[in-house]
């Protein structure tokens, strides 16, 4: 490795043109949320009876939390497997982990009628609830992604704690706290990080579990007693693509030179546990018989043949050809065909593949619904910019 | 090809049965061990209710919810779409046509169907919905979180919800007249029918005057007592003279809803074994690939 490359916060302006763009998107948003939070949830969607959960519920929360899933494949590919060359990549993988995690929290909090009653399955608990074993994961893996960010916290405060005026007499028991987290943490990150890991398969299987519940309301091209399974596995496929498409984006927008060879080998690898996942699918399938439904045309057989022709075994040609995966705009291209298409699977499972028994007109999301999904999206990246440029995560060239 | 969706559910059961290595017979829906054999239930036979819709209106009344005057409900008209429990309505009562009389049509009303293994209060995160001794699904709105899952996992949409109320939304549902019942009176729909219907009374007695009316007149109903066997079994119980699927009740597995998937949450948190020996697995690999790694340090550091 270079030595003179080093995680750094980025040095370059807050607010370009995209930039600015977003922060319009989250402003729309925004004001939504005032009749979401004034006049009920029912004011700015169109879920019903019939389809109490919507694209809220379907996009935010079953979709971002296997798209946060770099964090923990990075964490075990190079913490328990250890593989360290690509040590590079954890930080921001974690990054966008965190920030993924926070937000698939507030979204649940967004959609809940009663939100301010987030934390009571801390104390009430109704173990065969898959949703309820979600919710237990979410908060602990959150609290455990803070716990793996904070060295890069303490990295950036511990010897410059720049607090002027008044603030300047916390200068020194901050100081002190920040020594002994890290005197704490260090010989004890370990142990959080494979928790972390553990944690993750738990609850990425047990959002698997959330629709088996609905049973016969969920299409059988979706529904399957193994979605647990094919959840997880999905998850940790979509983990490198994730990071490849981080990575990427990231070194274009700093202008930084993408380390290809460390990304075809993870596009390699995902191209592999997709393989896998693809297997499985087909196993699952030829066992229940489900291959039927695709003799019929309607949108479930369409919609499972875009999901499965371009968010997996398109993908996999590319990983797994040499030629492409060492191509920057092929890699590219795999990873975010993989991303799309577990954000597409969940997308069908939850809601497409989703139907009550009675002849009701179909849910669509509402205007409301699309600006506020888009608008936690746009804020996921402005933070994720902000906190780049204040701790560092990216790995750069850096002058002494 | 069209299959049925319940065929596939079979094939479901035993798969996922298969894969937590658990027998399906050992799972359960939590309300499995309060079961009482003295469960109360209504039984509805469709083919004497009229359709006054008075049921609609004593429903109202008895929980408090906003109602037009009981004259309002002879209009006829409500039956040409067909029309769902919702937030103001707890039961309402749809009109079908009849095969064997166009003058007499069918009419049918819905409410929850108070699941012996219901699949909400299987899958509410909190257990703000329990199934009380006597066979009530009931609903405790101060832990309720509002995430609306039961109302994703109820066979029969038998929740309704207030979205248009910011801060205290409730999920709506029939409850059994779970306040009436305790203090020895009827529900209030049962007791206003003025076709009686409607029979209140113990689950397993109810099933024995259905059976005793299908018997007795083989010509009028045909041989299925909905509700006996559907997802388990339910409190609410239908007779009728053509096949419950074209009267908006839908085709169901006995098999109660909450079955796999409690065998699978079942299967995984057994004393946490899976868990931990994940976690044991990783720290090992951790640990075995941390010494190979020092190991190779410590060689390259010799060389040099
Ligand atoms: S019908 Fe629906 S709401 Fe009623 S008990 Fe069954 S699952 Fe619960
Ligand atoms: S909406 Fe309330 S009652 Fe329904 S599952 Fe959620 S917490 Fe339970």
């Amino acid at each position: 490795m270079n030595p003179s490359m080093k995680a750094a916060p980025v040095k370059k302006p807050f607010f370009t043109p995209g930039a600015i763009i977003l922060c319009v998107i989250v402003l729309l948003a925004a004001i939504y949320s005032v009749f979401r939070f004034l006049y009920g949830i029912g004011y700015i969607t169109n879920l019903t009876n019939m389809y109490p959960w919507g694209i809220w519920k379907a996009v935010l929360v079953a979709a971002t939390i296997p798209l946060a899933a770099g964090g923990f494949t990075t964490a075990a590919l190079v913490h328990i497997f250890y593989g360290k060359k690509y040590h590079d990549i954890v930080r921001s993988a974690l990054l966008v982990a965190m920030l993924g995690y926070t937000f698939a929290g507030a979204m649940v909090m967004y959609d809940m009628g009663r939100w301010y009653n987030i934390w009571r399955p801390i104390f009430w608990w109704n173990g065969n609830s898959a949703l309820f074993e979600v919710a237990i994961c979410v908060m602990s893996y959150l609290t455990v992604l803070v716990i793996e960010f904070l060295p890069i916290v303490i990295e950036r405060f511990q010897k410059n704690v720049n607090l002027k005026g008044f603030l300047s007499t916390f200068k020194k028991p901050i100081e002190m706290l920040l020594n002994l987290l890290d005197r704490i943490l260090s010989p004890t990150l370990s142990l959080f990080i494979i928790l972390g890991v553990v944690i993750s398969c738990l609850h990425q299987s047990s959002l698997g579990v959330v629709m088996v519940v609905a049973g016969q309301k969920v299409h059988p091209l979706w529904q399957s007693p193994v979605l647990p399974i094919l959840f997880l596995i999905s998850a940790i496929s979509v983990g490198f693509p994730m990071v490849i498409i981080e990575t990427i984006i990231s070194t274009r927008i700093f202008g930084i030179e993408p380390k290809m060879h460390i990304l075809s080998k993870l596009g390699q690898i995902a191209g592999l546990i997709l393989g896998f996942y693809l297997a499985c699918k087909i196993t699952d399938m030829a066992i229940r018989g489900t291959y039927v439904y695709l003799t019929e045309l309607n949108v479930f057989s369409i919609m499972y043949i875009i999901e499965i022709l371009f968010g997996v075994v398109a993908p996999i040609y590319i990983f797994l050809r040499k030629k492409l995966v060492t191509s920057t705009s092929w890699i590219f291209t795999a990873a975010i065909l993989t991303a799309l298409g577990i954000l597409l699977n969940r997308l069908n499972t939850f809601l497409v593949g989703y139907r009550p028994f009675y002849d009701v007109p179909v849910y669509y999301p509402s205007l409301g619904e699309v600006f506020v999904s888009l608008g936690f999206f746009a804020l996921i990246f402005l933070l994720y910019r902000a906190f780049v440029m204040i701790f560092p995560v990216i790995t750069q060239p850096v002058e002494n | 090809m069209k299959q049925s969706r319940r065929d596939f559910f079979k094939a479901a059961g035993l798969l996922g049965a298969g894969i937590t290595g658990l027998k399906t017979k050992d799972a359960h829906a939590g309300s499995h061990n309060i079961l009482s054999e003295d469960r109360v239930g209504v039984l509805v036979d469709t083919t004497v209710c009229i359709g006054c819709r008075k049921c609609e209106y004593a429903c109202k009344t008895a929980h408090d919810l906003p109602t037009e005057p009981i004259e309002t409900y002879d209009d006829r008209s409500v039956f040409k779409k067909m029309r769902r429990n919702d937030e103001n309505a707890l039961t309402v009562v749809n009109e079908y046509e009849n095969p064997k009389n166009a003058n007499s049509p069918i009419d049918v009303k819905v409410q929850c169907m108070h699941c012996d293994y219901p699949a909400c209060v299987s899958a509410c995160v909190v257990g703000a919905l329990t199934k009380a001794e006597n066979g009530s699904v009931i609903y405790d709105p101060s832990i309720c979180m509002g995430c609306r899952y039961c109302m994703v996992v109820c066979p029969f949409q038998g929740l309704a919800y207030e979205y248009l109320s910011p801060l205290t939304p409730k999920v709506m549902k029939c409850d059994l007249c779970f306040d009436r019942t305790k203090e020895g009176k009827i529900p209030a729909c049962v007791e206003i029918c003025p076709m009686e219907a409607l029979t209140y009374g113990k689950r397993s007695d109810l099933l024995k005057l259905a059976h005793k009316r299908i018997k007795e007149n083989p010509e009028k109903y045909i041989d299925h007592v909905y509700g006996e066997f559907e997802v388990g079994g339910t409190s609410w119980l239908y007779l009728a003279n053509k096949e419950f699927a074209s009267l908006d009740l839908p085709d169901l597995n006995t098999d109660p809803v909450p079955k796999i998937s409690e065998t699978i949450q079942h299967g995984v948190f057994k004393y946490f074994i899976p868990p931990i020996s994940l976690y044991a697995l990783l720290g090992g690999i951790m640990w075995l690939n941390k010494k190979k790694d020092e190991n190779e340090e410590s060689q390259e550091g010799e060389i040099k």
